[in-house]
């Protein structure tokens, strides 16, 4: 029978906390979900923005600043280091899905690779952003 | 039922029945994303913080209209793909999962529409 075992085996992600210690591996792969739904949520402030530019100059004052006051500055600043955070461990995660990359070196070396891609893009964008 | 072989038994028993089709296809969307993020990125963020005026310039540029308008269908199409995982992981009550499915095509849809139709808005303007 293929489950004698029923009932008695661990069920990974449910054991962050009691028995599973955090590790490179599995901090990325919770991150890539929540950096997905972050960009999403920003994704919407981003169409209220198209929106306000679509209606009138008074519109769109008020939802740009509101956009780039500081509050609105900080969340930007989040979801950009998340778009490229996503991007790039998207790409990892598009190889495993063709099954490469899978040695535990590989996982390191690409892992860090991708934090540390996702921190040139963001200061190259931000450049752009304030003198582009 | 004890004649049943053990896949006989798992078959049909995934959340959405459909699970291979959807994997394929957020593949696809996430390949998407990949080509389109860089071209809406900068133009957007060279816009964001200026005034109507270059705001209405930049999206003007039929290029940079087109690319904020595929971002937006394809982005947010990933992004119900995304969710649906995610709400598949996380609510097992099947009515309230279905509910949730729902409002997340709906919303995610509805989003979608509403920035292409403000971007198409303030090219055609
Ligand atoms: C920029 C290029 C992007 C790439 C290359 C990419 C790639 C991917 C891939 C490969 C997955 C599947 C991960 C898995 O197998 O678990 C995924 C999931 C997801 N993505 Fe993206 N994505 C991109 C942009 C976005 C954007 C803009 C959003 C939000 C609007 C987003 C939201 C999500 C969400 C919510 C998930 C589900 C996460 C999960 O199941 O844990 N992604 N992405």
């Amino acid at each position: 029978m293929a489950d004698v075992n029923r009932g008695n085996r661990p069920l990974s992600p449910f054991m962050i906390g009691s028995v599973y210690r955090p590790q490179i591996t599995s901090v990325m792969s919770i991150l890539h979900r929540l950096t997905g739904i972050g960009i999403g949520l920003t994704g919407v402030l981003v169409v209220w923005w198209f929106l306000a530019a679509s209606t009138s100059p008074y519109y769109f004052d008020f939802a740009d600043g509101l956009l780039t006051s500081w509050i609105g500055n900080l969340i930007l600043f989040l979801a950009l280091v998340s778009l490229w955070y996503h991007f790039f461990n998207g790409i990892r995660h598009l190889f495993w899905d063709a099954g490469k990359g899978f040695e535990l070196g590989q996982v390191r070396t690409t892992g860090i690779a991708t934090a540390v891609a996702a921190g040139v893009m963001s200061i190259v964008t931000i450049t752009i952003a304030l003198w582009g | 039922m004890g004649f049943r072989t053990d896949r006989q038994r798992v078959h049909g028993l995934g959340t959405s029945h459909t699970g291979a089709h959807h994997w394929w296809s957020q593949r696809l969307t996430a390949v998407g994303m990949l080509i389109l993020v860089p071209f809406f990125l900068f133009p957007f963020v060279r816009a964001l913080g200026t005034d109507f005026e270059t705001v209405r310039e930049i999206y003007g540029h039929p290029f940079n209209a087109v690319v904020a308008m595929l971002t937006l269908a394809v982005g947010f199409l990933h992004l119900q793909q995304g969710l649906q995982v995610v709400i598949e992981d996380y609510v097992h009550d099947k009515p309230v999962l279905v509910a949730m499915l729902v409002a997340n095509v709906v919303l995610c849809a509805a989003f979608a529409m509403t920035g292409i139709f403000a971007v198409a808005k303030i090219a055609f303007a």
